[in-house]
């Protein structure tokens, strides 16, 4: 599960170089955005960006990660797709879930996470 | 209505892109090739969205056969059909695995979002999205075999 993070001005930005969060990978993605945000502070923003398929477990991990933030920490989500935007008006999650229409633009620090 | 896939719309065949079958095992990274070579039998012929609406739909229906038919059995086969005929494509999918509970299709309910983050449900999701993209879904148990039929209307393009 590859997964860079940026730390931008106002949030840790996400990125998630992958096409799909789904079944197959729906615990890793979990388990990686715990080790990821573990011990910052502030909202974090997952860049969807890249991904052109969430299924059900993959929405559910989303979700999870945004549990394991709350309450003292947002996730917000960024750049869906339209196959991906679709799952999230489907469920009604997008009610849920703050989404923004574009991804931070990259900035000087990264590193790759993995 | 029983409708043998293997039978129904024969005429078309002679296209080659018109049906699509596949045995499989029950397992993530199985269904996944599953999906993937699905989606690009029909891409050509429907739009984007309708694409996307199959892979979600099958996807959704496969995961539930990995984990609540076969739940955790090694050893646990798929069959898929698909046929793209009158506007829809018509899909079967069978395994061995243990029945629906009570023998019938779940309601698919959303779960709740008005509810606090730590309350959100990280699943429940599955039914719903199959309910809302397909038409004709009906369940059946055939001896030891669970059979799911449903037709996903196609946009006219």
């Amino acid at each position: 599960m590859n997964l860079m993070t940026e730390s931008g001005p106002d949030a840790l930005v996400v990125r998630v170089h992958e096409e799909r969060i789904d079944a197959a990978v729906a615990i890793q993605f979990k388990d990686r955005m715990r080790e990821l945000t573990a011990g910052g502070e502030g909202p974090v923003i997952l860049d969807l960006s890249r991904v052109d398929f969430v299924d059900s477990s993959g929405l559910g991990a989303i979700v999870a990660a945004m549990k394991v933030l709350a309450p003292l920490r947002r996730l917000d989500l960024a750049a869906l797709t339209p196959n991906v935007a679709r799952v999230f008006r489907l469920t009604r999650m997008d009610d849920v879930f703050r989404i923004l229409p574009e991804a931070p633009a990259a900035e000087g620090r990264i590193r790759a996470a993995e | 209505m029983t409708v043998k896939p293997d039978q129904d719309g024969a005429g078309r065949a002679a296209h080659g892109e018109d049906r699509f079958a596949r045995c499989f095992p029950a397992e993530p990274y199985a269904v996944r090739e599953a999906l993937r070579a699905a989606v690009a039998r029909f891409a050509r012929r429907i739009s984007p969205e309708d694409a996307g609406a199959l892979e979600l739909t099958l996807a959704e229906v496969l995961n539930n056969v990995v984990e609540h038919a076969y739940g955790g059995r090694a050893d646990g086969q798929v069959d898929l059909a698909l046929s793209h005929a009158g506007g829809a494509l018509c899909c079967r999918i069978e395994d061995c695995g243990r029945p629906m509970p009570h023998l019938a299709i779940p309601e698919g309910t959303l779960p709740p979002t008005g509810v606090a983050v730590a309350k959100l449900a990280e699943g429940g999701w599955g039914w719903s999205l199959v309910r809302g993209l397909t038409e004709d879904l009906a369940y059946e148990r055939d001896g030891d075999r669970n059979r799911l039929t449903f037709r996903i209307p196609l946009d006219a393009v």
